[in-house]
Order: structure tokens, then C-alpha cells, then sequence
């Protein structure tokens, strides 16, 4: 599953002859040199100004990928991931503030002009798109579009070595007729169909890092299974990095090998993936994790809603933004928010109260006391103390409670009274 | 209102979502009672004159029973029916064939008037919480609607009562019901939208993917109220989802659907434990479990290609085109008979209801 180490073809040994490498290409094999990252994002900071204030979609994200690699960033809707990725590749509207750095393979990304940045998309870095509908020119046929992508790239193809490349790279991604599949348009071709095409013209040029953004979002979860094998494919045919963003901890389960939880516009945890999963230590990860209906749990079982709703990221108060929500909130949560401090070997989190999360050993249940009510409001409201939750004195906070934190709902009666 | 029919309920079991899946008393007459329901969209042809030369046919053939506070979940992926089912019990859609009893009474073919009385026992919770709230209306005069137009209460005060109520059932604050749906969150909408349904003390609610446009943390807190309503209130629901997890979470019996026909049905455990039908092998085999470990240690089925049309299904079996025992494992005789024998919903010696000529229960999960 994971993909350093994996078998990555050398690039020649699939491409027809007229493809080689090509030069800013710097050895993308299994190597795994932690010395130089190829993608380098510090301090990426993103602001879009608005009348009502300045939204601060992005605020310091911090994340190197190393070669062959794949990181899955990890949030809700809202958080700043797809975001970050935009601001990566330098596709946000002008409006936008974008600060920090993000260097690739040691060049710097920011404030570089579209031209220069049009060498780099597609061929360094290369972008898979969530919606696969609207990712695609619908009066273009596919296989022009894979040229298109390979010529830019490389003047000196022949339009005759592209298009034999591009019905190799269809048939990579499982596109069965793949001669003739080239002559079609997008709209002849099924959701699923349409992403395993955007998915070869992101390897078309094999780049060092492919972003995917919810590569996989908009696909039933049968094709959802045929994407991710494709993608696992792609990845070991160019030797790519990838950065996935996502908000379905099961995809990521399956295919990361680092992993950066987002909230609010910052990386509140990273760590490798089992770090993540098994000893989680931000409370907004170990929340994430037991709010999910999972298959393999017993069924029946409870599940553990985060109260609330996350901060807007216009004009944002002090302290940690997760502390509105957060069953582990104390004062000094407010007074101002929190590094990301190493709690284990190559392991972050953005908490003070990290061996509080860590004494519940990755049982939800421990820490996050349940309400019925849903009463804070969105906008302004947001930051007053809209709903005083009355677990808030009543959890215990620790792992006294293993699995058994009786809260308001206990009993059936009991659900419609207990608020405030 | 039906009673549970498991009561005594341990207070200390409160994170018990709801009663084991054989809780529900099946014995009865079922609230609803689904034969052969057909819901067929005409294709016309161009020209001047607009002949029909074909239908989509949504939902073809589908048989299903709810009893009074049972939970069936009907899963499936997009574009196999189950919203076009749910519209069809609701008369939203008017049925193109089969019939539709809730309580014994005929639904298919009555008017919008006659149709009407009847929604105060029927009501629908849609998917997408920022389209099924008018916002226009303050909360208050969203939830209160129903109650108006049934003309339930009698005076002002009574109504403002009633609606404080509801707004408190499913875990809003009161005080808010001035405010418009914009100033909600989605969770929150959808939490407006479940009290409007509830308004009118329904005894069945159709879900129809009712967390699928919700993010997991808000998701969580909705599929509480949902299985906490259903034990106080004694609801049943049809719960339309595309999520299998979600489905297995909050269902007492699963009903597994694909092109327009449920292709098979057991009680929850069951279902999961024993799957017959490759189709619903192949679904739960797809969905990633969030552990890392297990995930990736999982053997995995992988079905090829998309849904077929709905307009010109597969001969005999319509999942054989995509069947990985039909493509890997059967000889050319059965094949023959998956080609040209159309399987019906029966119990094929799994202990349960599919519609596989060879079906066989197989451990997924």
C-alpha cells in the first residue's frame, strides 16, 4: 500500500521512446532522502480581503513532502485545505494575499509569474481536481487534451509520439479501447471514466508530486475503489509524491503515510498515519475519529458528535480556535493559541492538554461527553458562549470514565430537557 | 402513536443506540406495504410531435414492508432509485405502477387533496438542508407551517408552544426560531428541517440522505437525534442513504438496491455478516474502514465499470455486467442463465431475501 519503497517503474521503462524524463526531473526513486523535501510549504499564510474583514482562510500551514511519499491533509469543509493546494500551485484569484514560502525541490513557488509557473504545473507539480465534470474541456476530445498536456511540456514531441503516449496512458488508468477512447468527448464518458482521465493527465509528464484535491468525493464508493487503485497506479508508474486532500478518514487509512489534520485555516496535528489514528493527541483529532459511523464497530454503538461548529475565520478571536468546541477547554486555552509541540517522534499537536487526550488511549468516548443540542449559531454569534453546554461541568475529562460517561441522553426522556 | 415494542430499557445501556435489531414486532400488520412500486420517466423523442420512444426506468418492480418503529435502510449508489423510491411512497412523484399501502389505504393514484390528510402520518426529511428551507421564512414560521396548514392548534399561544417544543426536540436553542435559515449552520438546518417533519406526530419518515451533505463531526450529532427520536417517539423510518456505514449504524433491516430493484434485504446483522449478493459484497468490500492496519491488510472486491443505464437494462440479471462472479467465476451454462433469467427477491438459502441466481453468503468485513 504505501509508497516509498514500492516498485516505481523508472521513467523510461513505460513511455514510448520520444518521452524521456526530461530535466528539471531530479531522481524521484524509492530513496527516501528526508535531507531534501521536494515540496517545502513554511508559514503559507492566505487572506482574502472582503467587506466584511479580512478572511484568513489559511493561517500558517507548515508541511514538507518527501519524495515518494503520500500526505494526506486531512479537515471539514472550511478548514483551508483545498485552499493551501491552490495557494501551492498558484492558482488562487489576484484578490488574494498569499504570504510564506513554498519551495519546490528548493525554488521558490510564490510570486512567481504564470508563465514561470506554467513549467512547473503539470510537469513538476501536477493538480487532480475534485470534480471530474467540470475538470475536463467538454468541446475538446480526451485525447487531445492528454497531448495538449504533453506538448506544452515538451515542444519537440511529435503530434504522432503524443497521441501513441496518450493511448498508453489511458490504458494505464484502465480505460478499456483506449485507440478509440482518445476520440471521444468528455460528456461520452461516465463520472468515473472522466476522473481516470484527468488522473493520466496528471502523470501525463511525470511529475514529482501530484496534488489531488477530493479526488474521489464526487464518485459512488464502488468507483471510488477503482480511482484509488488507479491512483495507487499513477503513483507507482511517475515515482510521484502525493499530497491528498480529503475529509474521509477511510481513504486516507488506506493509502497515506503521513497525515496533517486541519482546522481553521492550521495544521492542528501531524504525524505518520498510525500516529494519527491509534494515538491521536489534538482533541479535535481523537473527535474526528469517533464521530464516524465505522463498519468494523460494533453497531449500535454511540456516536460522538463535536458540539458546535467551527469558528468563521473572519476576524478570529485569540487563543485556540478548537477550544469553543473542545471538551479539554481550560482558561488557558483562550489566552492564546497553541504551538504544535512535538509529543512523539515525528508527531505535532497544537494542544497544551495533549496527555489529557493521550491518558483516554484513543477512546472518544473518554473525552467527549455528549449534548443533544446543537444551539450555537453561525456568524456572529459564533464566539459569545451561545450554548453554555451543560456537560461541560459534568464530563470528567479523564480516562476514569472508559466508555461509560453517562451523559444527559442517557436515559430516553432526559434528551429533550437537558439544555440550558 | 405506536408504542416501542421493547420497552424497560436499561438507563445505564443510554449508549445503546436503540434495541437490537430483532427488537421491532414484525408479526403485525406492516404501517407500510410497498408491491411492485414502478417508476418509469418517459423519454420523447425529437421533433414536432413528441413520442415517447423509451422510459428510464427508475424504479422497477420494488416490494418492501416497514413495521410500525422499525428502521429499513435502503442503500444504494447514485442513480439506482432510492430518492425516486422515497418520492414514490410520498406521491411527490406520482408511482407509474404498483401500489403503495400505509395503513392499509391505496396511496397510488390519489390526488394532491386526498394525498394530503395523509401526509400527517407520512413525512420527509430531504438531503440538502440549505435547499428544503425557504429563506425567506423565519424558523419559527418553518416548523410552524405544517401545523397551520392542518389547522392543529387552536389559538397563538398554543402554536408558539408547540413549535418551542419541537425546536427543543431536536436540539435547538428556542430562543432562535426569529431568525432566518442563513443564520444556521448545516447541521443546524437539517435539524430545523427534521422538526418541521416531525411537527405533525408522523408515525413513518422518509430520511432521504439526510447527513449525506454534512460534515462527520456534525453528521454524528444528527444521527443521535435521529435514533434517540425514534426510541421516544417510536417512528419508523425509511433511511435512503448512499453510505453502508451509515446505514448499518441507525437500521434495524437494510434493503440493498441496484437499478431501480432491491436486489437484497435482511436484518442488519445478517446482512453484514452474511451478504449473499455479490453486488452487496462488493459495496461493503469497497467502503475504506478509518484504521489503517486493518484497511490495508483487507482483501479488497473490486467491481468494474459504472451503473447501466436505467433506460435499457442488462438482460436477465442487471448486475451481471458488472458481476466479478459472473466475469471470474461462473461457467458458461450459468452464465447463460444470468443472461437470460431475470432473478426474483427470494430466499436462496442464505436465511435471507436476494435476488442472485448463485448466491452465496460470503464474510466481507
Amino acid at each position: 500500500m504505501s509508497s516509498h519503497g514500492a516498485t516505481a517503474v523508472t521513467p523510461s521503462s513505460r513511455s514510448t521512446g520520444g518521452l524521456t524524463a526530461g530535466g528539471t526531473r531530479a531522481t524521484s526513486l524509492p530513496g527516501f532522502d528526508a535531507s531534501a523535501p521536494l515540496l517545502e510549504v513554511t508559514d503559507l499564510d492566505v487572506r482574502f480581503p472582503t467587506e466584511d474583514g479580512s478572511v484568513h482562510a489559511v493561517r500558517g500551514v507548515d508541511y514538507s513532502l518527501r519524495s515518494g511519499e503520500v500526505l494526506a491533509i486531512v479537515g471539514e469543509s472550511g478548514s483551508g485545505k483545498s485552499v493551501t493546494s491552490l495557494a501551492v500551485m498558484g492558482l488562487l484569484p489576484g484578490s488574494a494575499r498569499v504570504t510564506g514560502s513554498v519551495r519546490y525541490r528548493g525554488q521558490e513557488l510564490l510570486g512567481q509569474r504564470d508563465r514561470a509557473m506554467s513549467g512547473v504545473r503539470g510537469k513538476g507539480v501536477s493538480m487532480i481536481f475534485q470534480d471530474p465534470m467540470t475538470s475536463l474541456d467538454p468541446v475538446y476530445k480526451i485525447g487531445y487534451q492528454i497531448e495538449e498536456t504533453l506538448r506544452q511540456h515538451d515542444r519537440s514531441l511529435s503530434k504522432k509520439a503524443a497521441g501513441a503516449r496518450a493511448v498508453e496512458l489511458l490504458e494505464l488508468v484502465g480505460i478499456p479501447n483506449a485507440a478509440d477512447r482518445v476520440r471521444s468527448y468528455p460528456h461520452e464518458f461516465s463520472g468515473g471514466m472522466r476522473q481516470r482521465v484527468v488522473i493520466a493527465i496528471a502523470m501525463a509528464n511525470q511529475p514529482d508530486v501530484i496534488i489531488a484535491d477530493e479526488p474521489t468525493t464526487a464518485l459512488d464508493v464502488t468507483v471510488q475503489a477503482q480511482i484509488l487503485e488507479v491512483l495507487q497506479t499513477a503513483l507507482q508508474e511517475t515515482g510521484a509524491a502525493m499530497v491528498l486532500i480529503t475529509h474521509d478518514l477511510g481513504v486516507v487509512a488506506g493509502i497515506a503515510d503521513r497525515v496533517l489534520v486541519m482546522y481553521a485555516g492550521r495544521p492542528v496535528e501531524i504525524g505518520s498515519v498510525e500516529d494519527i489514528y491509534y494515538e491521536p493527541r489534538m482533541p479535535y483529532t481523537l473527535g474526528l475519529l469517533g464521530s464516524l459511523p465505522r463498519l468494523d464497530a460494533p453497531p449500535g454503538q454511540r456516536l460522538i458528535p463535536i458540539t458546535g461548529s467551527p469558528p468563521s475565520v473572519v476576524n478570529m478571536p485569540p487563543g485556540c480556535p478548537f477550544a469553543p468546541r473542545c471538551p479539554l477547554h481550560v482558561a488557558d486555552c483562550d489566552v492564546a493559541e497553541p504551538e504544535r509541540l512535538l509529543v512523539g517522534p515525528d508527531h505535532t499537536a497544537a494542544c497544551i492538554r495533549t496527555e489529557q487526550v493521550a491518558a483516554a488511549g484513543g477512546d472518544a468516548h473518554a473525552v467527549f461527553a455528549e449534548t443533544a443540542s446543537d444551539a450555537g449559531l453561525v456568524g456572529v454569534d459564533q464566539t459569545s458562549p451561545a450554548a453554555p453546554e451543560p456537560e461541560q461541568s459534568e464530563h470528567t475529562g479523564g480516562p476514569t470514565g472508559t466508555g461509560s460517561v453517562v451523559s444527559g441522553v442517557g436515559s430516553p426522556t432526559t434528551s429533550t430537557g437537558d439544555r440550558a | 402513536m405506536s408504542a416501542p415494542t421493547t420497552t424497560g430499557r436499561d438507563p445505564g445501556a443510554g449508549r445503546e443506540t436503540h434495541r437490537a435489531a430483532g427488537g421491532v414486532d414484525r408479526t403485525g400488520e406492516p404501517i407500510l406495504s410497498v408491491r411492485g412500486l414502478e417508476k418509469h420517466f418517459p423519454i420523447k423523442g425529437g421533433g414536432l410531435i413528441k413520442r415517447t420512444v423509451g422510459a428510464v426506468r427508475a424504479v422497477d418492480g420494488l416490494d418492501l414492508d416497514i413495521h410500525p418503529g422499525e428502521v429499513v435502510g435502503l442503500v444504494g449508489e447514485s442513480g439506482c432509485g432510492k430518492s425516486t423510491t422515497g418520492r414514490a411512497i410520498l406521491n411527490l412523484q406520482p408511482a407509474t405502477g404498483g401500489s403503495v399501502k400505509f395503513q392499509g389505504k391505496e396511496l397510488v393514484g390519489l390526488n394532491r387533496s386526498q394525498m394530503r390528510s395523509l401526509r400527517r402520518d407520512i413525512q420527509i426529511v430531504f438531503q440538502d438542508p440549505y435547499a428544503s428551507l425557504n429563506p425567506r421564512l423565519p424558523v419559527f414560521d418553518i416548523v410552524a407551517e405544517p401545523l397551520v396548514i392542518h389547522g392543529l392548534t387552536k389559538d397563538a399561544k398554543e402554536l408558539r408552544e408547540r413549535v418551542r417544543t419541537l425546536v427543543e426536540t431536536v436540539g435547538l436553542n428556542p430562543e432562535h426560531t426569529n431568525r432566518y435559515p442563513a443564520e444556521f449552520s448545516g447541521g443546524q438546518r437539517q435539524r430545523i428541517g427534521i422538526a418541521r417533519a416531525l411537527a405533525l406526530q408522523p408515525k413513518l419518515l422518509v430520511l432521504d440522505e439526510p447527513v449525506s451533505a454534512l460534515d462527520v463531526s456534525i453528521q454524528a450529532g444528527v444521527m443521535n437525534l435521529l435514533s434517540d427520536l425514534r426510541d421516544e417517539l417510536g417512528l419508523a423510518y425509511l433511511f435512503i442513504a448512499h453510505d453502508l456505514s451509515v446505514v448499518r449504524h441507525i437500521s434495524d433491516r437494510v434493503a440493498v438496491m441496484y437499478l431501480g430493484r432491491i436486489i437484497e434485504i435482511a436484518d442488519r446483522d445478517e446482512l453484514f455478516e452474511r451478504p449473499a449478493h455479490p453486488y452487496t459484497q462488493a459495496l461493503m468490500s469497497a467502503i475504506p474502514l478509518p484504521d489503517p492496519r486493518r484497511e490495508r491488510a483487507r482483501q479488497r472486491i473490486i467491481i468494474s465499470g459504472d451503473v447501466p443505464s436505467p433506460a435499457n437494462p442488462p438482460s436477465g440479471c442487471r448486475f451481471r455486467t458488472r458481476c466479478q462472479k459472473f466475469a471470474h467465476v461462473l461457467d458458461d451454462g450459468r452464465r447463460e442463465t444470468c443472461m437470460t433469467v431475470d432473478p426474483v427477491l427470494e430466499d436462496r438459502g442464505a436465511g435471507h431475501l436476494n435476488a442472485c441466481h448463485f448466491a452465496e453468503p460470503l464474510k466481507v468485513l
